[in-house]
């Protein structure tokens, strides 16, 4: 049975995000690959600090600020996601994503802890702007593969992938 | 030209250049290895901008209607799901499409725990890996990878375990002698090696004897070993206790050459124990001699 998670409400309740723009989250039921059980705090903040990403992913590249990435991505996924930005500036491009759902499932809890691996089956808008005029908008079906580590105080995610549904 | 047929002339020229835009269709592969070539035909005629565009890499070119558009190998090498619009004057013709991970492995983030454990332990080892191809995409199809676990003394411990979504792990036993382990996973021609440390174990048959020396009394352990019958750290905390007259005497000495040793009062009728962690040795009851 599916579950419904009011997590991203909270979040975005407390940033001040308009109603209409937060995207509906379920979450699957764990079916763990690994010996280590997932405790369901840990569940709830990989899940939180995940969708919370997605916050970040966005304003960072709608706004073309590599800055915005360092309080959600670490490793390689910063570093790409950064680099994409800098392409973006440099040929005066930025993307709008916005998602709208997300269908999320947590799949590996390595053994000594230290990586979350989870699938989400997306649907977001990209919006695609140069100089500031909108070429294209298209809604998007995809499915991310992301591994997210801890950190001092969230976790943080290492990879962001899609690939095909 | 009056006002009325400037308008319908504009009105023309903005038609005429719609249709030379949506006669540029888009036809992008629905799937592309990461790093390898492509190209994208085109129709019509006149100057357009493509744009390919995800979260993880954009591409931007001015490109020319009624040629094919090169996609050159290594220009678009990050594994996602992209967007592409081509766009010219007003119109734009879009398509989505998939970077798929290149399948060959050629970098592996392995992470073996712990680093330091007692010899004979059973799954006392875990490793767990990512897999990646060159252009650090994680590789999400199916990659065996055979993990090894080897000491000089004992049999290599091999197991290999298929990744899914780019993620394999196993747990393996420590040998049931000391030393270093070197404990490698593969994946296609890729290896990565993290050393174990393995040590002795809690000591096992922990024994003392009692001699008499002057009006002391010496007090030294067996050699201490653990159950598979490696030597016990130097070091070791071995904890003497003497029990006499209602009162207690409490002498904590290191493990030194794999015995440990202490001097006691002689008292008759003490009560002497020896203990190490949790571990209880043998008990004496002094009466002159052991």
């Amino acid at each position: 049975m599916k579950r419904c998670l009011l997590v991203l409400s909270t979040v975005l309740a407390a940033s001040g995000a308009l109603a209409a723009d937060q995207p509906s989250v379920q979450v699957e039921p764990t079916t763990l690959q690994g010996p280590r059980p997932l405790a369901k705090q840990t569940e709830s903040a990989v899940i939180r600090d995940y969708l919370q990403a997605w916050q970040g992913l966005a304003a960072a590249m709608d706004q073309n600020r590599p800055d915005l990435l360092d309080q959600d991505f670490v490793g390689e996924a910063r570093e790409k996601l950064a680099a994409t930005i800098a392409v973006q500036t440099k040929s005066g491009v930025h993307v709008h994503y916005q998602d709208r759902t997300h269908d999320i499932k947590i799949v590996f809890y390595s053994p000594e802890g230290l990586s979350i691996q989870l699938v989400d089956n997306i649907q977001y808008d990209q919006q695609v702007l140069d100089q500031g005029k909108v070429v294209a908008e298209q809604p998007v079906h995809a499915r991310y593969v992301a591994v997210l580590t801890p950190t001092e105080v969230q976790w943080k995610v290492r990879i962001l992938q899609s690939e095909p549904l | 030209m009056s006002r009325t047929a400037l308008i319908f002339a504009t009105i023309l020229l903005a038609a005429a250049l719609r249709a030379s835009a949506q006669d540029a269709t888009l036809d992008v592969p629905k799937s592309v290895v990461a790093g390898t070539a492509f190209s994208i035909p085109t129709e019509g005629s006149g100057q357009a901008t493509l744009y390919i565009a995800g979260p993880d890499q954009v591409l931007k070119r001015d490109v020319q209607l009624g040629q094919p558009i090169a996609i050159a190998a290594g220009d678009l090498y990050n594994a996602g799901h992209y967007v592409a619009v081509l766009s010219s004057g007003s119109a734009s013709n879009t398509a989505q499409f998939d970077v798929l991970p290149v399948t060959q492995p050629a970098s592996i983030s392995f992470l073996a725990r712990p680093s330091r454990l007692p010899v004979d332990l059973q799954n006392g080892i875990t490793g767990a890996v990512y897999v990646f191809d060159s252009y650090s995409n994680l590789i999400t199809s199916p990659v065996p990878v055979n993990f090894q676990l080897s000491v000089a003394s004992a049999p290599t411990q091999t197991r290999t375990v298929t990744t899914n979504q780019g993620a394999a792990w196993t747990g393996m036993n420590s040998a049931s002698k000391e030393g270093n382990a070197k404990f490698t996973a593969m994946a296609g021609g890729v290896s990565a090696t993290r050393v174990i440390n393995q040590v002795p174990g809690e000591p096992c048959g922990l024994k003392m004897s009692a001699h008499k020396a002057g009006d002391k009394l010496n007090l030294i352990t067996d050699p201490l070993k653990d159950c598979t019958g490696n030597a016990v750290s130097d070091g070791t905390i071995v904890t003497f206790t003497e029990t006499w007259d209602g009162g207690q005497t409490t002498v904590d000495v290191p493990l030194k050459r794999d015995v440990a040793q202490a001097e006691v009062p002689a008292h008759m009728g003490a009560h002497l124990s020896v203990a190490t962690g949790t571990v209880m040795g043998n008990e004496i009851r002094w009466e002159g001699q052991e």
